[in-house]
């Protein structure tokens, strides 16, 4: 069952890495990273689960906190075309 | 079974991203792929059962190279420039490279085999640390004691490392300002 759901996850994450490949926007692209990191958590989770470790599960935690300080460094990069501290000071 | 079709999926996906990242002509683009690739690759290792590594390299590989990489990218340009003629010597170079990886490659030891140093060798460092240092934690006296000079140089590099960042950021913010 577990390794079932492993599988389908797995295709998921294949369907998601196409649509990073191929993403004619860069839109697309970090969509699709973060939803590789979600997918990621959730094969780390189920992979703790086939192999009887669910301690794993707190891995998981700190991938998403990871996952959150990437994609929040790139939107401050779109947002403010930089990540220095001047353009927080110009900020309207 | 499961985990040898697992293993196999992600190394495909990997292959496929990193043909991606070669292919790619904006540098952001390619960030973001960077970011995918070390992703895949901690998922990689946790089905390979080195948990410890996964997590640098989601750490380091997913999380601060990207941020370092948008620094670098605002402190440039987001556009690659394109070369003049095809280069002849990366290719040899990276070929050179690769032949001698897998040249080490068929002198280590089987996966997952018993016959492995690690498992012959060492092991009689939990009888010998605590009468040899002193120190009752087997890792602590390891790495503080056993390998100390080995400690002190990557204490050293990641120094060093901090220093040149400080000093690339300090530089940028005392222009702007002028």
């Amino acid at each position: 069952m577990i390794a079932a759901a492993l599988l389908a996850v797995l295709v998921a994450m294949a369907l998601v890495v196409v649509r990073a490949l191929r993403g004619p926007t860069t839109f697309d692209r970090l969509l699709a990273a973060n939803s590789i990191g979600n997918l990621a958590i959730v094969v780390l989770a189920l992979f703790g689960f086939l192999t009887e470790r669910p301690e794993f599960l707190d891995l998981g935690l700190t991938y998403a906190l990871l996952n959150y300080v990437g994609i929040f460094a790139v939107l401050k990069f779109f947002r403010h075309g930089s990540l220095g501290a001047e353009a927080e000071a110009d900020k309207p | 079974m499961i985990e040898t079709a697992v293993t196999i999926i992600l190394l495909l996906l990997l292959g496929a991203v990193t043909i991606g990242i070669v292919r790619v002509r904006g540098l952001f683009a390619a960030v973001v792929l960077l970011g995918i690739y070390s992703l895949l690759m901690a998922t990689l290792f946790i089905v390979l059962d080195a948990v410890d590594v996964a997590m640098t390299e989601a750490a380091v590989g997913a999380g601060v190279s990207t941020v370092f990489f948008l620094g670098a990218l605002s402190l440039t340009d987001t556009v690659e420039a394109s070369a003049k003629r095809p280069q002849i010597m990366p290719v040899v170079v990276a070929l050179v490279t690769a032949g001698a990886l897998l040249w080490g490659l068929s002198d280590l030891p089987e996966f997952g085999s018993p016959n492995q140093p690690i498992h012959s060798q060492g092991a009689d460092y939990l009888a010998r640390s605590i009468p040899e240092t002193g120190i009752a934690n087997v890792v602590s006296a390891v790495l503080a004691s056993y390998r100390s000079f080995d400690t002190l140089g990557e204490t050293t590099v990641v120094f060093t490392a901090g220093i040149g960042i400080l000093a690339l950021l300090r530089r940028r913010r005392g222009e702007g300002k002028s």
